[in-house]
Order: structure tokens, then C-alpha cells, then sequence
């Protein structure tokens, strides 16, 4: 009953026409950024991030998810028609997506992607919906020790965002930890690691940050290649894009499958949307009639793992709105909005945030009809997006990044700022040290010091009151958990070709 | 192949370098206080944990040998080349102002980058300039630098 009333109060924030508006701008906007390979939502997020502090919160959240599960829509796009996938989530669509638009049904492999994520990407919501509130009633009986142990547990998920080196990822969180600790210690008012910049007594803010290592980082890394991408045609016609009957019946499994593995391997700590969407493959392999045609351009092979992919975006809101802690770039930098606009995400949020957290729940569902409904007609225009030039998109995106920041601070040694950590992004991406641990440490930092200390001032310094405690243990037991899983050779082999494929 | 090796081994020294850096900084502030933990506590740790990961880092770098794959740099010219010219524009703001500072940067990179003729550098860098001056300060009011 208390979900029921809490979408009906959602859906009347949510259909309000300026929101329903910016629901429209953030799908389109999604779209658009994962059709576009190179650039992906954290960076777009992260560079609209100033831009929304002169909107309503409501509109603004609506927005930032909007680009979010609007990307993963996209992302099929370059990987049906360019054989390259607009985020790793996407590798698998690419076998069989880009199969069947050379045998000239890119417009059925188009639609029947359009039509899985949107089932999937309402499996998702619902999880939301259902999980989120009873999950924050739990952390409301959190205190410091509890909150240390979390954000130790968050850091932890560092795992599922490391490339093929632990340590690098380690690493990466260690500078995102140091980073967060720049600027004024709000115990003591020490200034710490400002080498005598008044500028930095006030902390590094975290929009300089995200824009440096993902929009700068990312066009610097697009910089080393000339080449533009050459697409394969997109049929002409809204009904040369649907789907025909008997592939509707050969994926009707698939949808379920896609859905529902999607979501719930997402939720086991140590798997993402990309894991998820290599098993739901390998399982519509498994259980297919003609399991020798995978790979050849089978409509299945592009409904379930497209599915499992979108089914990850409801969930993957979970631990940031009711625990404050991010589970990927993307999470974390919605989550640093979320602060930014003055909210703070954990488990009041919900309780406190009522008409924000339902209101982008409604957003979802209607968000998820608006993609549907636009992507089908408009992929045509869509796959021209791929022909923007690379000498007229980069110098936009330097420009937006550079305003964006500007904008926040009026500083230009932010500005500076943003170069510094460009340039650290593009080099951690040559030597394979990955940015989501970096950012994951900047956003927990501060917080989990917070908590470390105001737990240490608890039990006067006796470091036992988080083990002793029954939460706490617990959950620094999973993290330690979490962290040595990748010694367990099968388990490590088993992620590393994932990656590798 | 040597590359890689060399790449893991300089990143490491260089992150050693900043965790020696943190233990000594987080050394000379208060360690722990009559109030509790004091600014030195939290840093001196994380310091520590980087240093340890730097030397795994190090040692298996210099264990691995050849083994490891290799840092492709070949592009990299182009990446450092826009990085340059874009801090060249950022510190002319302050002269020239955004919209000139930002033409010039948008017609180095269509000029230079990607080699296209002068006069489609020129068109794409007035264009883009116009067009941020158009939406920021005059539609939205939002200040260029």
C-alpha cells in the first residue's frame, strides 16, 4: 500500500510537464551519448552536472537517470550497425547484432533491442521499487561504526570495477581516498595537503574532478585515432525497423531470461551488467533449438544480454539512494549530484526525500515508453549521430567542460584543475589504471573518515567497536570477503575473459 | 613489451613518491588527540596501504619481466599535442577572453589534428565560438571565463 500511494505521489511529480520535459531531454540526450562511442553517461553527467544547479532537484535527477538508462539503449546502436559496443555491457550484442545487419536486418536487430531493454529496463524499475524502501528502513538502525563498516563495503566493490590489475584498481582508490582528504580537516580545521593554495583549503569539489578524468580523459584518449566510424545503412521506415512476428516468438524466452538474470545477478556482489549480460547469452545459447546459429546473427543473441544489460540500471540506483554508496562511475557521480544539491543519500533519504525518490521512480517507467517509442521511428536519425565529425565533437565537449566549471566556481584555477586531472585520466588510461576506484574513493572519503573517527571517539579509541558489533562485523567481514575474491584463481580467470572478450 | 614493464615500474616509483609524501605529511599532525582521533590518523594509514601496493606493484614488475603486455604510445603525440594547445587557451582567457581563446583552440584542432584545409578550421572554430557565446552568456546568462 505504501508503494502504491508513493508511485501515485511519484507519477504526479514525474507528469508534471517541465519534468516530463527533462525526463525527454535526458533519454534522448542517453541515447545520443551511447551511440557515441568514446564518450559515456559519467562524462556527459558529470560535465550537465553544473548546468543543473539552476534546476529543480526533481527535474534534474529525472534528467542525469534519463542519460543514464537512455545510454544503455544507445549502446546497442554502435554495436549492431559498427560492430563497436558503445560500453562493455554491450561486447555481447555486437556477435549477433552486427551479424544481422550484415545480412541486412540491422532494422529487426534495432527493434527487438529496443523491445528488450524496455521490458528489461521496467524489470528493473520495479526492483527498485520493490527492494529500496524496506532495504533503508533496515540501514536506519545504522550508527557510526555501522556507517564505517558500509562505506569499507562500498570501497570494496572496487573488485567489479578493476581491469586486469588488482592493485591498480587499489591504487586508484587509495589516490581517490587522498584526494577526497585535500582541503580543511573539519575536526581539527588542520589544513591538509593544500601546499599553501588557498584554493584548496576548501577541498577539491568533485564536478573538477569527474570532468577532468571522464570528459578530458576521455577526449584525449579519442584524440589518438583519426578514423571516423563508418556505420552499415539503417533501413528506411518504421516498419522495416519491426520486429517480425516469429522473431517476437523466438525471443519471448529470451525477454524473461535477459530480465530476470539480469537483475538478479546484479545483485551478487562482484557482478555487473556486463558479467550479467555474458550469462544471459551463454543461457539462451544453452537452451536454444539451434544453438549453432549464435554468433551468425540470431535474434536471440541480441534480446538477452541487451535485457540483462538494462535490467542493471533499477537496480544499480538501490545502494546509492538507500545507503549513500555507488556501485559504478555512473552511480557515483549521480550520487556526488545528489550531495551537490544538498540532499544526503542513505537511509533517511527515501523517508525524507519522498516525492524526489518516488518522482524518479515514476520518471523511470515513463522514461522507458519514451525510448521505446522514440527509438523504434527515430534510429535512423540516431545512427547520424555516428557521422558527427570527431574535429567538431571534441572542441565541443572541451568547451562545455571548461564552461561547466567555470560556471560552479568562477575560478580558473578550477579550470587549471580540470586540465591536471585530464591529463592524469588520459595517462592512468594508457598505463590501465581505471578511473571508477578513483572516483569511488573521492565520493566515500570523506565520509568514511567521518565515521571512522566519530566511531574511534565512541569507544575512546578501542578499534574493537567495529568488530563487536553484530552490522559492522558483518558487513566488514563481506568486504574482506569481496576484496579476496579475486585470489580465487577460477573466479579471477573466469572475470579476466569476460574482459578479454 | 619493455615499455609496459617500464610503465608499471615509473608509475609505481611515482606513487610511491605521493605515499611517502602522505606518512610524512600525516606524520606532523596529530596522530590521536584527548577528543580522538585526530587530522593524522585516517592519512597515515591510507599512506601506509599505498606504499605497501606500490612495492607489489614494483616488485611484479620487475619479477614479470617480459611477460607483460605493452603500452601502446604511438598516439599518444596527438592526445599530449590537444592537451598542450588547450593549456595554451586556458592561460590566453585571461588576455584574450573565452571566445577568441576557444576559436583558436577549436581551429588548432581542425587544422593541425585533423589536418583539414584553413578555411573549414576557420568556419567549424567561428561557429562553435559563436554558438557558445549565443547559449551561455546571452540565453542562459551563465559567465564564460
Amino acid at each position: 500500500m505504501e508503494i502504491f500511494s508513493g508511485l501515485v505521489q511519484g507519477f504526479a511529480v514525474a507528469l508534471q510537464p517541465a519534468n516530463l520535459l527533462w525526463c525527454l531531454v535526458g533519454v534522448v540526450l542517453g541515447t545520443v551519448v551511447g551511440i557515441l562511442p568514446g564518450l559515456g553517461p559519467p562524462a556527459t553527467i558529470a560535465m550537465l552536472l553544473p548546468l543543473t544547479f539552476l534546476m529543480n532537484p526533481s527535474a534534474a535527477i529525472i534528467m542525469l537517470a534519463g542519460i543514464y538508462y537512455g545510454a544503455k539503449y544507445g549502446g546497442s546502436t554502435t554495436s549492431i550497425l559498427l560492430n563497436v559496443p558503445g560500453e562493455s555491457a554491450s561486447v555481447v550484442t555486437c556477435l549477433d547484432g552486427y551479424a544481422m545487419a550484415r545480412k541486412g536486418r540491422a532494422g529487426a536487430a534495432l527493434g527487438i533491442a529496443a523491445i528488450a531493454s524496455f521490458i528489461a529496463g521496467t524489470v528493473g524499475v520495479v526492483g527498485l521499487m520493490l527492494i529500496a524502501p524496506p532495504l533503508a528502513k533496515v540501514a536506519l538502525a545504522f550508527s557510526a561504526p555501522e556507517y564505517f563498516a558500509l562505506m569499507a563495503l562500498g570501497l570494496a566493490m572496487v573488485v567489479l570495477l578493476a581491469g586486469r590489475s588488482m592493485v591498480k584498481a587499489l591504487l586508484a582508490m587509495l589516490v581517490g581516498l587522498w584526494i577526497a582528504g585535500i582541503g580543511t580537516d573539519p575536526f581539527s580545521t588542520t589544513s591538509r595537503f593544500t601546499f599553501g593554495r588557498l584554493e584548496l583549503l576548501s577541498g577539491i569539489d568533485f564536478v573538477v574532478v569527474a570532468i577532468g578524468l571522464f570528459a578530458l580523459g576521455e577526449v584525449l584518449a579519442c584524440m589518438e585515432g583519426r578514423d571516423e566510424a563508418r556505420a552499415l545503412p539503417v533501413p528506411k521506415g518504421l516498419r522495416n525497423l519491426l520486429p517480425t512476428w516469429q522473431d517476437m516468438k523466438d525471443c519471448r524466452f529470451a525477454f524473461v531470461n535477459g530480465s530476470v538474470l539480469g537483475f538478479l545477478i546484479g545483485v551478487l556482489p562482484g557482478a555487473g551488467s556486463t558479467i550479467a549480460s555474458f550469462i544471459s547469452y551463454g543461457v539462451e545459447k544453452a537452451v536454444s533449438r539451434r544453438p549453432q546459429e549464435f554468433g551468425k546473427g540470431v535474434v536471440e543473441g541480441v534480446a538477452a544480454p541487451e535485457g540483462a544489460n538494462n535490467s542493471e540500471t533499477g537496480r544499480a540506483l538501490v545502494p546509492p539512494l538507500t545507503l549513500g554508496i555507488p556501485r559504478s562511475g555512473t552511480t557515483a557521480v549521480l550520487l556526488a549530484a545528489l550531495v551537490l544539491w544538498g540532499f544526503k543519500p542513505g537511509p533517511l533519504f527515501i523517508t525524507e526525500n519522498q516525492s524526489l525518490f518516488w518522482g524518479l521512480v515514476a520518471s523511470m517507467y515513463i522514461g522507458n515508453v519514451m525510448l521505446l517509442v522514440l527509438n523504434l521511428p527515430l534510429v535512423p536519425l540516431f545512427a547520424q549521430v555516428l557521422r558527427t565529425p570527431g574535429f567538431v565533437l571534441y572542441p565541443l565537449i572541451l568547451g562545455i567542460s571548461i564552461v561547466g566549471v567555470y560556471s560552479v566556481s568562477g575560478s580558473l584555477f578550477d579550470v587549471g584543475m580540470v586540465m591536471a586531472f585530464g591529463l592524469l585520466g588520459y595517462v592512468m588510461r594508457k598505463l590501465d589504471y581505471p578511473a571508477a576506484p578513483l572516483v569511488l574513493g573521492l565520493v566515500l572519503g570523506g565520509a568514511m573518515e567521518r565515521a571512522l573517527r566519530q566511531s574511534l571517539m565512541m569507544s575512546q579509541g578501542d578499534l574493537s567497536i567495529l568488530a563487536t558489533r553484530p552490522i559492522s562485523a558483518v558487513m566488514l567481514s563481506l568486504a574482506l570477503l569481496i576484496l579476496l575474491m579475486p585470489l580465487f584463481h577460477k573466479l579471477n580467470a573466469w572475470r579476466l575473459q569476460a574482459l578479454e572478450e | 613489451m619493455r615499455a609496459a614493464r617500464n610503465a608499471d615500474l615509473w608509475s609505481g616509483l611515482a606513487l610511491a613518491a605521493l605515499a611517502v609524501y602522505i606518512i610524512v605529511q600525516a606524520s606532523g599532525w596529530e596522530y590521536t588527540g584527548q577528543d580522538g582521533p585526530g587530522p593524522g590518523f585516517f592519512p597515515l594509514w591510507y599512506g601506509i596501504a599505498m606504499a605497501v601496493l606500490c612495492v607489489a606493484l614494483v616488485a611484479a614488475s620487475v619479477l614479470r619481466g617480459d611477460k607483460s603486455d605493452s603500452v601502446d604510445w604511438r598516439g599518444a603525440s596527438r592526445a599530449f599535442a590537444l592537451w598542450f594547445a588547450l593549456a595554451l587557451s586556458v592561460a590566453a582567457f585571461k588576455l584574450v577572453g573565452f571566445v577568441i581563446g576557444f576559436a583558436a583552440l577549436c581551429f588548432f584542432v581542425v587544422a593541425v589534428l585533423y589536418r583539414r584545409r584553413a578555411h573549414v578550421a576557420a568556419v567549424v572554430a567561428l561557429a562553435l565560438a559563436a554558438s557558445f557565446y549565443l547559449l551561455f552568456p546571452v540565453l542562459l546568462g551563465v559567465n564564460l571565463p
